[in-house]
């Protein structure tokens, strides 16, 4: 009984989103539509109550749930934290998005607390069966939040496309779950590692361990699983797209960690050799796609792809010094795009969607803070000092120096070359050229006021970068003893 | 007593800060419907910065060959990384050069520009201290930072104010700097793994396998000779320069193209002297191609900012040559020549610009017989023609001089080619002055011209005296480098094959 006790405290935060999540659900049934900013901002305490508990909860110390089939470390604790704030920032900056377009509802928010409780339980998972069940609860959320919007065609076909590359990949990651079963006789994951460490390789293992890489692979979105991810950003409505986007990726981090170093960690020579290639390849493919596109949300799809290939380069290290600036990368990573598409809905109105290049147009004429923003975040995002950005980069590139990986990072940093082209090319759009929209820019205070500190922060950490990259590297140095 | 105070005061933080923080405030309070506030303010902050920058000068240690006024705080333990600034008797010059010609830029563009005022006077601002933060880095990130965050306002700069063809120029400039400073951070990276650490002073004490020195020394050319340029990849100079406005062609001659000149001294020659030796020939060669070939293309030039623009090449050719020679001479002949050409070259873009803002052309065919219709104007011009061609009691004459009269004790052909750009220098410089300003008065727009007004002539006036009096009395600058220098070839003397020691 006793037990039972300590399994439910280790699960406190999900329980509150999971209670919360159907709170919302349900009291969506009752309220009138003028008061639904409450269910806005109970989504929002839902998310600062998770924290709380959380933070209030975290030991230094790693604890088991459930026969060790939910972990409570330092690393979930951290990967957590980081959700809610990403969740709660999204929050706010879609909410005048959804109003204009009547998609201001109760089944949104509740449909983003059960996607984020899918993503608290892959970042807590210790067994196959809890990664998939977490996989696929945050999957089905975010396949029907992207057709969400019902009458939108092109939503309705990128949630299709969506929907069945999606469900091609989690049948790969369970084909490959499957043959790691067959294998060792154990879904737990520190029983799969002792059980390889103890056999000889087998081609089953190893064609157990590509299965589950693909999988791995295509939520990220690394080439040659990338396909979907253009289409999706841009046929998804823009609000949709930051979802997809953005927290999701720190959550396919966490399973990356859990499966490959925690449990096929005896393979890493196997894996680290298809990371490498994906790497290579993502940042190439990532980098030269994004330079023709006229459409912002497409562009910055080929950007996440190439970023994905740098958060590849920190994990093909295999080793904690390469997972560490990998978690660093994504945690940066995960803050600029959130501030970029928050930008995006900024410049949205009703009947008008900022979706092309041009539509920045003069932007520092018809509002210069805004643009000013939006000039951090590009810069941050081409890595350039004295942005956060530029630390990411720098994190992985030293991490696969360090484990010998010398061609492939000079070819990153010319590469990174070529990316810079793209992000220039926006701010010369802003800076350099006339408008040709005059209408005035509006916006809710509190976004104005959030995104303008949330795209500063990124100037911030950049001066002062050591407070993140600490929490970064303790946390899963932690987690990995 | 009073000694002890004024050196306990963090002077190289103020000055690196001091200037970004006006230019934010400039940001927050200027703007177009302020704009008397906004020039103003900008003055008394780059006035301010500049003061703080003079006891650098006063307060500097003729006789120790080191760094001085250091300043050493944890910036990132995770990676070793500190916040760590000093000056030697190279940087020290190049402070103040950098501090001078901020105050020089913003008088410059007092009138002239009209658009987004306070964020153009605040880019200025800003990269002031940014580029005074690339001179006294002594951490290697740290110095990274700030040479990569001076691309931004730069960029900003040529593409908002500068002329038509700005935007395919300023990206041009964009992408070929951060390509070269790239493949630096590549060089740090190794050298972080090799110490452990991002400290220079780690750096000049490690020892190097040839094959690394040879890497390293690749690594740090292709970011700093985009930067100065030298021959072969200078393009990117002439289009930046002819597209920028007044003030950012100022920057870009006087200071931006010092950063790379600086670098060498302090990062790839000190950390790989055995690959700067093996590559000295080269390194030679390239110099002396600039020096001839690069003059001979500026002869042919129709567009007076685009001549001066490939007579700064030339010009920096001398730097690097001084460089590469391994001789005091040559080495103070080659910082001597940096700090000139950064007064000449501002006087001389400064002077079309003054020409620029009457008749908004730079064809050198739209002029003629300008003297006789500004005869003040045309005397200072006249003069810093003379400047930048070597005219002996110009500050131009020194640097060329000495890094010449080294070469002849090098070797007799280097000194032969170097010594044409006397020759070159003087044909195309004095050529354009003569279509520009002798003749008679060759059409209506000329012959509106009004000669200068205050302002000019004191911001010209300035740069007419500090011309002359270098040349005159160069002692000051000579002296303050004169232990630097003899450490540095000391340092460079030994080779890091084996142990070494600096």
């Amino acid at each position: 009984m006793d037990n039972m006790q300590f399994d439910l405290l280790a699960l406190l935060p999900e329980l509150v989103v999971l209670g919360m999540a159907m709170f919302i659900l349900l009291l969506d049934l009752f309220i009138l539509p003028q008061n639904r900013f409450m269910i806005y901002g109970l989504s929002q305490f839902t998310l600062f109550a998770a924290a709380f508990f959380t933070f209030k909860t975290h030991t230094p110390a790693v604890g088991f749930a459930f026969s060790q089939m939910f972990i409570d470390d330092t690393l979930s604790d951290v990967i957590k934290l980081m959700m809610y704030l990403g969740t709660s920032l999204i929050l706010v900056y879609t909410r005048k998005y959804l109003q204009d377009r009547n998609l201001y509802r109760g089944e949104f928010y509740a449909m983003v607390l059960f996607g984020l409780l899918g993503m608290m339980i892959m970042v807590s998972g210790h067994n196959m069966l809890t990664i998939y069940i977490g996989l696929e609860l945050l999957s089905l959320c975010l396949y029907s939040l992207v057709a969400f919007d019902r009458d939108n065609p092109k939503a309705s076909e990128s949630a299709m496309k969506y929907f069945v590359l999606g469900a091609l990949a989690s049948g790969m990651l369970l084909y490959g779950m499957s043959m790691l079963y067959g294998m060792t006789g154990s879904l737990d994951v520190s029983d799969i590692a002792n059980s390889i460490a103890q056999q000889p390789k087998s081609p089953v293992l190893i064609l157990g361990l590509v299965f589950v890489v693909a999988g791995l692979a295509f939520k990220f979105g690394a080439v040659p699983f990338q396909m979907w991810v253009p289409d999706v950003y841009q046929g998804s409505p823009t609000p949709m797209t930051l979802l997809i986007g953005s927290v999701p990726k720190l959550a396919a981090y966490a399973m990356t960690v859990r499966l490959l170093v925690q449990g096929l960690h005896p393979l890493a020579m196997d894996w680290q050799d298809m990371l490498v290639l994906m790497a290579v390849l993502s940042i190439i493919i990532g980098n030269f796609s994004a330079i023709v596109q006229t459409n912002l949300k497409r562009m910055l799809a080929y950007s996440t792809i190439s970023h994905v290939g740098f958060i590849m380069f920190g994990m093909m290290s295999a080793n904690a010094n390469g997972f560490a600036s990998s978690f660093f990368y994504i945690s940066t990573y995960v803050l600029m795009s959130i501030a970029g598409f928050g930008i995006i809905l900024l410049l949205s109105r009703q009947g008008f969607e900022a979706e092309e290049i041009n539509d920045l147009k003069g932007l520092n004429q018809r509002h210069p803070w805004f643009a000013f923003l939006m000039l951090i975040i590009m810069f941050s995002m081409a890595g350039i000092p004295p942005t956060v950005g530029f630390y990411a980069k720098f994190t992985v590139l030293q991490a696969a120096w360090q484990a010998g990986f010398t061609w492939q990072v000079v070819l990153a940093v010319l590469m990174a070359t070529i990316g810079a082209f793209y992000y220039l090319n926006i701010v010369r759009k802003m800076y350099f050229d006339a408008p040709e929209d005059h209408t005035p820019l509006t916006a809710p205070v509190d976004m104005r006021f959030i995104l303008s500190v949330h795209s500063l922060a990124l100037l911030g950490l950049g001066l002062f970068p050591e407070v993140l990259l600490g929490v970064c590297g303790h946390s899963l140095l932690i987690s990995l003893q | 007593m009073m000694q002890a105070d004024l050196t306990s005061i963090s002077w190289l933080s103020l000055a690196v800060w001091l200037p970004v923080l006006s230019g934010v405030l400039v940001l927050l309070l200027g703007g177009d419907h302020k704009a008397t506030l906004t020039r103003w303010l900008t003055l008394a902050g780059s006035l301010v910065s500049f003061l703080v920058t003079l006891p650098l000068y006063t307060l500097f240690d003729v006789q120790d060959g080191f760094f001085q006024f250091e300043e050493l705080l944890p910036w990132v333990p995770a990676f070793n990384m500190h916040y760590h600034l000093g000056v030697d008797g190279f940087s020290m010059p190049l402070v103040l050069l950098t501090s001078f010609t901020t105050v020089i830029v913003v008088l410059a563009g007092w009138e002239v520009i009209t658009k987004h005022i306070a964020q153009y006077m605040a880019a200025f601002l800003i990269m002031s201290g940014i580029m005074i933060g690339v001179f006294t880095a002594l951490d290697a990130i740290l110095y990274y930072v700030f040479w990569e965050a001076m691309l931004i306002p730069m960029f900003l700069v040529i593409g908002i104010w500068g002329g038509p063809n700005r935007v395919y120029a300023t990206i041009k400039f964009f992408l070929y700097t951060l390509l070269g400073s790239l493949l630096m951070l590549v060089a740090f990276i190794y050298l972080y793994h090799q110490t452990g650490s991002f400290e220079l002073a780690d750096y000049y004490l490690l020892p190097l396998s040839m094959q690394a020195q040879i890497y390293i020394f690749i690594a740090f050319f292709m970011a700093f000779a985009v930067k100065i340029p030298m021959w072969p990849v200078h393009t990117w100079l002439p289009d930046a320069h002819v597209e920028a406005p007044t003030g950012g062609s100022v920057v870009l001659a006087a200071i931006a193209l010092k950063l790379g000149g600086y670098s060498f001294l302090r990062f790839a020659m000190p950390i790989a002297p055995d690959a700067a030796h093996y590559f000295s020939t080269a390194m030679i060669v390239l110099s002396l191609i600039a020096v001839v070939y690069i003059a001979l293309v500026a002869l042919v030039q129709k567009d007076m900012k685009k001549l001066i623009a490939y007579s700064s090449i030339s010009h920096m050719g001398f730097v690097t040559l001084g460089f590469f020679m391994f001789s005091q001479l040559a080495l103070e002949g080659a910082v001597v020549q940096m700090i000139s050409h950064g007064f000449i070259s501002s006087a001389m873009f400064l002077s079309v610009g003054v020409l620029y803002d009457r008749v908004h052309s730079r064809e050198i065919s739209a002029y003629g017989g300008v003297v006789n219709k500004m005869p003040v104007f045309a005397a200072f011009a006249v003069l810093f023609a003379m400047a930048n061609s070597g005219l002996p009691g110009t500050s131009g004459f020194v640097g060329e001089f000495m890094v010449i009269l080294a070469a002849v004790k090098f070797n007799f052909w280097v000194a032969f080619f170097a010594a044409t750009t006397l020759i070159f220098g003087a044909a195309y410089t004095l050529w354009m002055t003569k279509r520009v300003f002798f003749g008679n008065v060759t059409n209506h727009h000329v012959a509106e011209l009004s000669d200068l007004n205050k302002r000019e002539f004191l911001i010209l006036g300035i740069l007419a005296l500090l011309v002359i009096g270098f040349g005159v009395y160069p002692q000051p600058l000579t002296e303050v480098m004169q232990a630097t220098s003899a450490e540095f070839l000391k340092h460079m003397a030994i080779s890091k094959l084996p142990v070494t020691g600096y």
